[in-house]
Parts: C-alpha cells; structure tokens; sequence
C-alpha cells in the first residue's frame, strides 16, 4: 500500500500544532536512536481538560504526520481520552496500515503522549 | 566466460523468475542465490543426508565428500596452504567472535588492539567486550570526511604494544576499500596478530590470504550468493593449533573422559556440534559459481557499474553520497542522505532500507540509506534507483 497518502504528506507538509510551549504541564521527548528520529510532546491543561496540545521533533513523514494528527485531535479533550487511543487509533487516523517496521515510526508520538503522563 | 554478467545473470536466480521487476539492491546485507546453489542443497537432501563425520554407512560417507569437497574449495577460493585452515561456522559474526574470543586468551592486560572507525558491530563488540575481559587497550585508526582511513600518522598509532589489527576490507556502509596492502606489512612488523573482516569484501575483491598475509580472515556464505546459516574463518594452522577452542562438544574432541577430554586437530577442533551440513554444500556451489565468472571479471564489471552509479547519483538534487569519490578506492555501495527527505522515507518509496549506528555518529549524520549492488545488477537498476529517489524528492521536497 502506497503509505504516502494525500491526507498524510498534508499534515506532514503543513503541520497544524508543531510548536512549543513553555506553560506545559505534560511533556515528554522519545527517540529512536537506529534512525534518528525524535518527537517530544507538551500539553497545557486545566484541570482535566488539555487546553493546548502542540509537538516538536524530527523525522519521517509517518512520525511527524502522527504527531501533527494526535496533537490536533488532543485539543479540548479531556486527559482520560488519551486512555482510548492505542495503536489501532493512530493507523485508523493515518488512513495507512504501515508494514511493522514502519509502524514503529507511526508509534512514536504515541509513546510520548503515554510517557508524558506517566513523567507527571 | 559461462556467465554473463549485469541483466543477464538474473536468469540464472530463480528469484528474479519469480519477480521479473525485481530491483535488488541491499546486496550488501544479503544476497540472492544463484540455481546452483539451490540444486546442490536440494540433492544433498534428496539423495544423500545424514550426519557428517560418524557414520560408516554410505550415504553418511557421501554427505561427509560432499562437506569436506566445500572445504577444499574455499580453501582455494582464498589461497589457504591447507583447507585444514578452513572453519566452518554459522556466519561471519561467529568467525569474528571465535577470532576475538580465542586470540584475546593469548594476550596480557594493557595489550593494545587496534580497530579501525570503519569497523561493523560484529568486529567491534566482540573486542569491546574482550578488552573488558582482558583489561585491553581499544585504539582506532580514524576516518577522514570522505569515508577513507586516516593514515598520516599511522606510525604513531602501531606500535610494538599493538598486539592485534582487527580491520574490515571493505566498509558495509561506505564501501570502502581498506589500504590492508599498507596496514597488514606494518602490523605484522610490529607483531600483531592481523584479523580481517572480509564479510562485505568476499562478494567483490579477490581474496588471497597469503598474499594478504593476514593471520585470521573471516565472512559469511550468504554474502557470496551462498545460504544463509554458515560463515568461514580461516587462520594459519599454527595460530589454530594455539588457540583454545571456543565451543565444545561432538566432533571437536580426540579423547574424553569423566574427567577430560582432548581436543581435536583444526579445523574439527573449532567445529563443535553438528554442524550446517546442506549450507556448506551450498556455499561450495557458490564458490564454484563465483570462480566460474572469475574475480577479476567481477571486479573490472563492478568497477564500471560503481562509476556508472556515482556519476548518475551525483546529477540527483540535494543528495549527498557519503564515501569515497573515486570507483576504485570503493565497492558497489552507495549510502546517502538526501536533503529535506528522511531516510525511512527514501526506503519507503524505494521499498527497502537500512540502519547502521557508530560511523553514521562520525559522519554527524543520525541515519542513511544505503544501496548496494553486485554482480547480476546493471546501470537500468541505477536507473530505477535514481527515479525511485527524484520521485522521492517530487513527493516531499517542498
């Protein structure tokens, strides 16, 4: 399957939340060293609500378009919403089910989003 | 010459019958198998198996001719003295680790072992954690920007205290050429053992490891259109005949008692256990495949396909060939960054990549792709690479 979607290369091209904030209450880095790429994630909340979910990072364009999705689809959710997103979120929202080693890539943002809540 | 080589040579590997559009180029990881090879495994299995080295029954005679034949031939293949200095084992990593485990006995803490930053991880770490075991000195020879060994001041670096060169003769990621014509005279000067690294070399250069002087030399038969599950180590039979065995059991014993045992003569001495009967019957397939085309044949083609490569390579935008410049300092190897376009990416839209960590570091680069070519690809398989990676920049090169 062609993993270079329309939708994909779109938020890879214009990514909607990649920045950083400095009043984060949440945050985490993840790297994966063999390929070099790196995804840190910060969430603003307020009470239980994220206020504000923004990444920054480098690397292919599974990780950051996963990255760009997962922060877009964050805003104004509540953090037990995070609880429901798992792997079979992140293919579903990319539209492409990745062979496994390119999953890994896809995954990462999502393993920063978990470590940041287990960092707080 | 029998073969012909470039496009024509796919017929000769039912793989590229099977995917007629098959562009293979991660030759340097692994590559495809010639009919030969197969046959040869396929009658051992279907006409002849049994155990080597035990039975008196006749089809244990004929598989043990078969085996030890493969063992004649590679010791040709190298220009070994004896095809006693021929050891089977499961792939070039075990070789290098039997090389680093067993001479590393023979040496006092403080020894110094000499490495080059070109090194693969399996000639590496075994020596890493050797010099942790034996309290040794890790020195490397330094790599330039152009992916060529740093030797201006080689003089300095081996000394009477350098007791082992452990150095690849071809870089799995660059592809190039180690000057061991050079390296080899000087470390035996200073009385080292010299240990090469031949893995990636094997399917490219000509290997005449008297003419090399080298003490122990190392590769897998996966790596020279051979099976996967069986690697060479040849070493000079004194070396042999002092080093400790690195495993034991079955076939590598003379005497054994509750108490002790003896140990065999090389190469049995180094072949515990049963070993990869059919891959070596295969690998001796290989080498009479590779020796019918001629090594000098593979490199004179190999040679122009590298330029042939090179040339194409540098008109593609924004990508940088990491590795030396010139064709004949280097193998058919191309590892490359592409500006603004992530490696997985390239890989992707080639389909198909690879990852190598300590020498991408040197280059300040976290990652690269590498394409690697060989004896049955030709300058149309340049071509696809090259479309292949323009498509790449039209795609995410904004």
């Amino acid at each position: 399957m062609d993993l270079y979607q329309q939708n994909i290369l779109d938020y890879y091209r214009h990514p909607r939340c990649n920045q950083k904030i400095t009043e984060a209450n949440y945050s985490a880095e993840v790297s994966n060293p063999l390929c070099g790429d790196r995804i840190e994630i910060y969430l603003q909340t307020s009470g239980d609500k994220i206020k504000q979910a923004v990444w920054q990072g480098e690397g292919c364009v599974l990780s950051l378009a996963a990255a760009d999705m997962l922060a877009e689809y964050l805003q104004n959710k509540s953090l037990t919403a995070i609880d429901t997103i798992d792997k079979d979120w992140i293919i579903k929202t990319l539209g492409v089910n990745p062979s496994p080693s390119r999953l890994k890539c896809a995954l990462l943002p999502l393993e920063a989003l978990k470590k940041s809540l287990a960092n707080n | 010459m029998k073969y012909q080589l470039g496009k024509t040579l796919k017929e000769e590997f039912p793989i590229f019958i099977h995917h007629r559009d098959l562009v293979f180029l991660d030759n340097a990881a692994s590559c495809q198998k010639p009919k030969v090879v197969l046959e040869a495994m396929d009658k051992l299995y279907r006409t002849s198996y049994a155990n080597v080295h035990r039975g008196v029954y006749s089809i244990s005679e004929a598989a043990t001719n078969m085996y030890e034949e493969s063992r004649v031939m590679v010791a040709k293949f190298i220009n070994a003295k004896t095809e006693a200095e021929v050891i089977f084992t499961r792939n070039a990593t075990e070789a290098l680790n039997v090389a680093a485990f067993s001479v590393a006995e023979l040496l006092q803490p403080g020894d110094e072992v000499l490495l080059t930053q070109l090194e693969h991880h399996a000639s590496l770490v075994p020596w890493q954690m050797a010099a942790k075991k034996h309290q040794l000195k890790l020195n490397f020879i330094p790599v330039n920007s152009e992916g060529r060994l740093e030797l201006e001041n080689i003089d300095k670096i081996i000394t009477p205290r350098t007791k082992v060169l452990a150095i690849t003769a071809m870089s799995n990621v660059t592809g190039t050429v180690t000057e061991l014509d050079v390296l080899i005279p000087k470390a035996k000067a200073a009385g080292a053992i010299v240990i090469i690294d031949a893995a990636q070399a094997v399917q490219h250069l000509p290997l005449d490891v008297q003419a090399l002087g080298c003490d122990l030399l190392a590769f897998s038969g996966h790596k020279i259109f051979g099976p996967s599950g069986v690697g060479v180590l040849w070493g000079k039979l004194d070396l042999l005949q002092k080093l400790e065995p690195f495993e034991y059991g079955g076939n590598m014993i003379s005497e054994v008692s509750y108490a002790t045992a003896s140990f065999a003569e090389p190469p049995a001495k180094f072949e515990a256990g049963t070993p990869p009967i059919a891959e070596v019957i295969g690998l001796g397939a290989a080498i009479k495949f590779v020796q019918e085309i001629g090594s000098e044949a593979i490199l004179e083609y190999e040679n122009d396909l590298t330029a042939y490569g090179l040339e194409q390579l540098k008109k593609v935008p924004g990508l940088r060939l990491i590795g030396p410049a010139d064709q004949h300092l280097r193998g058919p190897v191309f590892a490359f960054v592409m500006e603004g376009v992530h490696p997985h990416d390239i890989a992707s839209i080639l389909d198909g990549g690879h990852c190598a960590m300590p020498l991408h570091k040197r280059f300040g680069i976290p990652a690269t792709t590498r394409a690697s070519f060989t004896i049955y690809n030709s300058e149309e398989d340049v071509g696809a690479l090259v479309a292949g990676l323009n498509k790449a920049r039209q795609l995410l090169v904004m």
